[in-house]
């Protein structure tokens, strides 16, 4: 063999380690599906339309980085360098060796220390209308873009501030090792190839060859052992990479095409800890854009963002704190660059700490007795009338405690005409979502049904409800075969409809996006064109999907009270930016956390809409509503 | 001999202070400090969604976790249906949810 130096062994048994050891990962998680979506992942990979979505997918996330650089360019370019740069210098190295072997099998080896063996002294640097000129200018180029990532990288990790980044992940130590040996792998195969060239006075690019002649000028000794030494190198780092990649962040590199192809499958994560779940566990780059969004840091606790959470579950070990330490808002989901789907994972994790616990709801009225004792529940509702009530409205637990929103649907319902009964009139049952976000599912599946067929007694061919919290568990969870609105769409399809008609006031409105609705229900445009019928829409900064927890959050367990402060007085910071008078809602958790400290009155949109409605339609709804509103219109502003 | 005469022997209900047990009030404490700031005040109660069907009452939890009457307090717990409305009426801040999560656990652990 001619072609054939003992420093190509390092590399050569790296990669057959990592090799294997991607191949026996990828082997278990397909094996470990769920038989189901193992079916799916059959009859996907005969697809080939999902397999070609799934590859173009794989080209524009994995390589391209495409949804890294929506969010920040100069993060979308530097993991761009790395991947695309990489994976070209590894294709066009493959076909430059082929072009030099002359035969389509090679040793894995030989393109990657190509220069070593070959010094084609036919071909001169600057040359580009030649075969193995244009590789040279092409190798050379890609080398090029992969060091300018490098350099990024570098100042990244010393000025995270200049990337817009206030914090990144901290590393463990396969994670350092990594780390170095990957960024030694560039600038060690530049300067190999460049001693090389400039040993033999030929053979390299347009970078490489200058680079090389320099060297050759003002070493004063042969190149010819520094060169040998730095392939030695260069093969070394490439090995340790390779045989840390499966314990480090690494990982990703692998398992994220494994993801993608999993989703355009249609493998859904579980509600259990399922092989898709240590999937996208493993497909975490840790590339910490989760840690700034997260609004646990304004509250001082910076050990529980999703990436150490993550990290926690690839180790096997996540402190029960961790996993109950997280508002579950879903700021971070929406910035993760692999769309890691962070709730349910936490989720995950709760439900697996809390089986087995008993419960005991046997206290709540069986649906016989709601029958026959007419139950306070069902006020207001007429058995009489064949089709029931139009609307069922559910207030939330949360709404009994900002009575105001309850009155304010009320009188908005009656001004328009429209029969409805308040499912939770009296006493509220919890909808269930609580209990889930706690991870017990157990428990919130009897909530689930009781509700369920209270919801289905009143025959309703709609259900509306004032806390998004409900809203989405009803979407989700419920499978009711009526139509379930929040109450903003709601009143807004009265307003289109020209059910109720209103009377803007000149007020400037700040709206607030909760997390269940907004993020979690992808409503974003009915409260705000709602608001924008009846008062000036403030812009804020960071909204919609982007939209801060009021720090209220059901989700998190291990904050105190001072801790969920400081976090409300940076949600509120970021509402009053714009200076408004009022700060909307559309939930009435956000609005009594808001209240407690909001300099600025806080009011739900229901609130906002019943006090736009003319006088005549104002003044019918009952004398004692009209008075509680102005009452508490009063207390708020005072 | 009493039974004989129409009497029963009442069970004796006393709590004896220095030999109930204290390990589950101990384990809240350690684990969720916050229940410390309680003061009685019975917001939680009042608005408790259980509270409303049935005799559900955390101050009374509270003072069964300090006398160590653990079958209570097992017996009590599973009603919480975990709305949390509690929690936001507390004057205190006292974490409630995260109380009642603690006590699970620690039922779960010290049996």
């Amino acid at each position: 063999m001619i072609n054939f130096n003992l420093f190509v062994l390092p590399f050569f048994l790296g990669l057959i380690y990592v090799v294997i050891a991607i191949g026996k990962s990828w082997y278990n998680w397909i094996k470990a599906l769920p038989p189901v979506d193992k079916v799916r992942f059959t009859a996907g990979i005969r697809n080939p339309r999902q397999v070609f979505s799934a590859i173009k997918e794989v080209f524009l996330e994995a390589l391209i980085h495409r949804r890294m650089w929506r969010q920040n360019p100069l993060l979308g370019y530097m993991h761009m360098s790395f991947a695309l740069g990489w994976f070209l210098l590894i294709v066009f190295g493959n076909i430059e060796s082929r072009y030099y072997s002359g035969t389509h099998l090679n040793a894995p080896y030989y393109p990657i220390f190509l220069k070593f063996f070959i010094h084609d002294k036919l071909v001169i640097f600057f040359e580009v209308y030649s075969v193995p000129g244009i590789f040279r200018f092409l190798m050379d180029s890609l080398l090029l873009f992969v060091l300018s990532g490098l350099v990024l990288a570098v100042i990244k990790r010393q000025k995270s501030k200049w990337f817009g980044m206030k914090r990144t992940t901290e590393f463990q130590l396969t994670d350092f090792i990594s780390l170095t040996c990957l960024w030694l792998i560039f600038p060690v195969r530049l300067f190999a190839e460049s001693f090389t060239a400039g040993y033999y006075g030929s053979g390299g690019g347009f970078m490489t060859q200058p680079l090389g002649n320099f060297l050759a000028w003002i070493m004063p000794f042969s190149l010819d052992f520094v060169a040998y030494a730095l392939w030695w190198v260069y093969s070394l780092v490439l090995g340790i990479f390779f045989i840390t990649l499966p314990y480090s962040r690494y990982m990703h590199i692998p398992t994220e095409v494994l993801l993608i192809f999993f989703r355009h499958f249609g493998i859904q994560p579980r509600i259990w800890y399922s092989s898709i779940s240590d999937v996208e566990v493993h497909s975490c780059s840790r590339c910490g854009v989760c840690i700034d969004v997260c609004q646990m840091n304004d509250a001082g606790i910076r050990d529980s963002q999703a990436v150490y959470f993550i990290r926690g579950v690839r180790d096997k070990y996540v402190p029960e704190e961790i996993s109950r330490k997280c508002l579950v808002c879903g700021r971070c989901q929406e910035v993760c660059p692999v769309g890691i789907r962070i709730d349910s994972l936490h989720l995950i994790k709760r439900r697996e700490l809390v089986s087995g616990q008993a419960h005991d709801f046997s206290f709540l009225p069986g649906i016989k007795e709601i029958l026959h004792q007419g139950h306070p529940t069902l006020t207001g509702y007429h058995p009489n009338q064949d089709d029931g009530v139009e609307v069922v409205y559910f207030a939330g637990c949360m709404s009994h405690l900002t009575p105001s929103v309850i009155r304010a649907m009320k009188g908005i319902m009656s001004a328009a005409g429209i029969s409805f009964v308040q499912l939770d009139e009296d006493h509220s049952v919890c909808c269930g979502r609580p209990l889930m976000i706690a991870g017990k599912d157990r428990q919130a599946h009897d909530l689930i049904e009781y509700n369920k067929k209270l919801i289905r007694l009143t025959r309703a061919r709609t259900l509306v409800t004032s806390c998004p919290i409900c809203y989405r568990v009803f979407r989700e969870e419920y499978n009711l075969p009526i139509r379930i609105m929040h109450h903003t769409q709601f009143i807004l399809d009265l307003v289109k409809t020209g059910k109720i008609p209103l009377q803007g006031f000149f007020k400037r409105v700040a709206y607030h996006d909760p997390c269940d609705l907004g993020r979690g229900s992808r409503v974003y445009d009915a409260p705000r064109e709602l608001i924008g019928k009846i008062a000036d829409l403030v812009p804020v900064r960071q909204e919609t999907n982007n939209a801060m927890c009021c720090g209220g959050s059901l989700g998190i367990f291990e904050a105190s009270q001072k801790q969920r402060n400081d976090m409300t007085a940076r949600a509120l910071d970021n509402l009053l930016e714009g200076q408004p008078d009022t700060i909307a809602t559309a939930c009435p958790l956000c609005k009594k956390t808001f209240e407690t400290q909001s300099p600025v009155e806080v009011k739900d949109i229901a609130e906002l809409v019943y006090l736009a409605l003319p006088k005549p339609a104002y003044s019918s709804v009952s004398v004692q509503s009209r008075q509680a509103i102005s009452y508490a219109d009063e207390s708020t502003s005072a | 001999m009493t039974k004989k005469f129409g009497y029963s022997i009442l069970r004796d209900e006393s709590i004896d202070f220095d030999r109930n047990d204290k390990r589950i009030s101990a384990y809240l404490h350690a684990h969720e400090p916050s229940i410390n700031l309680c003061i009685g005040c019975g917001s939680c109660t009042a608005t408790c969604s259980t509270g409303h069907f049935v005799d559900f009452n955390i101050r009374r939890l509270h003072t069964l976790i300090r006398r160590g009457e653990t079958r209570e307090i097992k017996k009590e717990i599973r009603k919480c249906m975990f709305c949390g409305k509690c929690q936001l009426v507390c004057p205190r801040g006292v974490n409630l949810r995260n109380v009642i999560l603690t006590l699970n656990r620690a039922i779960e652990q010290l049996g």
